[in-house]
């Protein structure tokens, strides 16, 4: 099957749309290079769409040829272009890049496009391509034993106990549905809203978004008991479930 | 197909090589090629208490550099039939194992043995890992006390992530509890965990209990395995976790408090 040395698989990637409503080159290339220049490690080789659908004018190969070089110089990767199916300029195979089709998704306007309403000429919008779902639960179904660390960006969910010295992290929520012996760290990143659900809580430490703890205050509220764990005005609840 | 059992434990002096030597003459005994090897390099201890210190020509290193054959450092159990051990090396250490020696040898056990009990050194180091990566079966032999147990924990995780056929990803290492060193009157006086306290904490399936026994340094003295001494409750519990290792089912005994009769307790037994 995998003779061939490779593999073709489906990604998705976030680009910018850069969306052409009136071609003045010189506009667009002093207010691009504005946006640029306030965050640049944003753009930096950041992949781009030319979109000309929403051009009430049409515009010449050389134009569009000036475009794509100007875009391009300004550190951007221009991956595509796009434009109204019902409007295809004739010169539409002589663009060297590939003409992607018209998309249906939803765009986000950057709260840096807004301030753009001064000079409509070019509008900057990030577009999601499709809605990529991030996989941010994690389900663990096997112990996790003494030593062991296991971290999700999202939600984490353990079918199985939390040994005595392991240590389990999310950026979300944590649900253990055996006994939590270690430690149980919920919105590592700060959020405070995280909260930690436990089928028996016998934890060395609890902690969400930094608030956190330890096994001897626990064990004169819940032990041994289902409870959840939660942040209430900067202090740590632990409610009986 | 050998199958390859691990005994470990993380903690030393729980009596993995009394396990180890007790379960290998066990397996021998049922009628199944067994050969034990010792993977405590630089601290070897299997052939003492198997009784073959002096018949220790060439080991396991010697095996690996390729400076002796197998069937040269290979020694044949004189009481058990179908029983052999391959001894560890006392001048040298871990370093000396790699995993594609002690491949090369297991490979090559296999094609002669039904059953390759591997005795794990104590730590989590590489002795420890060279010696489980490439098991089907672990045993994990435990002390009823709360370092033991953690040790033991931690070990699970390792067998878990760091064995070949974790890295692999095929089906896991089999998991047994030996649980050793069982003092039924202790654990009724509070000072030791239960069976059923280690078996919550662990949650692996519970392969015997093993009680303490003065048969068992007696034997270990003596250079036979325990599980020989069918007069003693540790050799005759050593049987059973071997019954239960081969599919059989075998109720647990010896877990309660004895009480002293009459007479034994005018004798002070």
């Amino acid at each position: 099957m995998t003779d061939s040395g490779f593999r073709l698989k489906g990604s998705v990637v976030t680009t910018i749309l850069l969306e052409i409503q009136t071609f003045s080159l010189d506009d667009i290339v002093f207010h691009l290079k504005e946006k640029i220049d306030q965050v640049p490690h944003f753009f930096n080789q950041a992949p781009i769409i030319i979109d000309i659908s929403k051009m009430k004018r049409g515009i010449t190969i050389d134009e569009f040829d000036v475009l794509i070089q100007s875009v391009s110089a300004l550190g951007l990767g221009v991956i595509g272009w796009r434009c109204d199916p019902e409007a295809l300029p004739v010169w539409k195979a002589l663009v060297k890049i590939p003409l992607l089709p018209a998309s249906k998704a939803r765009a986000i306007t950057t709260s840096t496009a807004e301030k753009e309403e001064a000079s409509p000429d070019v509008v900057v919008k990030t577009v999601v391509e499709e809605r990529l779902v991030p996989q941010t639960t994690k389900v663990i179904t096997k112990p996790i034993r003494s030593g062991q660390q296991v971290y999700a960006e999202g939600d984490l969910i353990i079918l199985n106990q939390v040994s005595a010295g392991a240590e389990v992290l999310a950026d979300g929520n944590i649900h253990v549905y055996g006994a939590l012996r270690g430690r149980a760290l919920a919105g590592v990143k700060g959020d405070v809203e995280a909260r930690i659900f436990c089928r028996s809580m016998e934890a060395e430490l609890v902690s969400i978004a930094g608030n956190f703890m330890l096994s001897d205050a626990l064990r004169n509220i819940v032990w041994k008991d289902s409870a959840q764990v939660l942040l209430v005005d900067d202090s740590l609840e632990i409610v009986p479930l | 197909m050998a199958k390859i059992i691990v005994v470990t434990s993380g903690k030393g002096g729980v009596g993995k090589t009394t396990s180890s030597a007790a379960i290998g003459t066990g397996i021998a005994l049922k009628g199944h090629k067994t050969v034990i090897i010792d993977f405590d390099v630089g601290l070897r201890n299997l052939d003492l208490i198997m009784g073959c210190e002096r018949r220790v020509v060439y080991d396991f290193v010697n095996v690996i550099n390729k400076e002796a054959t197998l069937s040269q450092a290979l020694i044949k159990d004189k009481r058990t039939k179908d029983l052999f051990i391959l001894p560890a090396s006392q001048t040298r250490d871990k370093d000396a194992l790699t995993v594609e020696g002690v491949q090369a040898v297991l490979e090559e056990l296999a094609k002669e043995f039904e059953y390759i009990i591997c005795d794990s050194p104590a730590g989590i180091e590489k002795g420890a890992q060279m010696a489980l990566y490439f098991a089907d079966a672990a045993i994990v032999v435990t002390n009823p006390e709360v370092s033991s147990v953690r040790d033991s924990d931690r070990i699970l995780g390792i067998l878990q992530s760091k064995s070949r056929r974790a890295e692999e990803g095929r089906e896991p290492i089999e998991e047994h509890l030996l649980l050793t060193r069982y003092h039924p009157g202790r654990v009724a006086l509070g000072e030791m965990l239960s069976v059923s306290d280690v078996e919550d904490i662990l949650a692996i399936p519970l392969l015997g209990v093993i009680p303490e026994s003065e048969a068992v340094l007696k034997a270990s003295n003596q250079g036979t395995p325990v599980i020989l001494d069918t007069e003693s409750e540790a050799g005759l519990a050593y049987m059973d976790a071997v019954d239960r290792l081969m599919g059989e089912e075998r109720p647990l005994r010896f877990l309660e408090v004895q009480k002293k009769g009459f007479i034994k307790r005018l004798l002070g037994g």
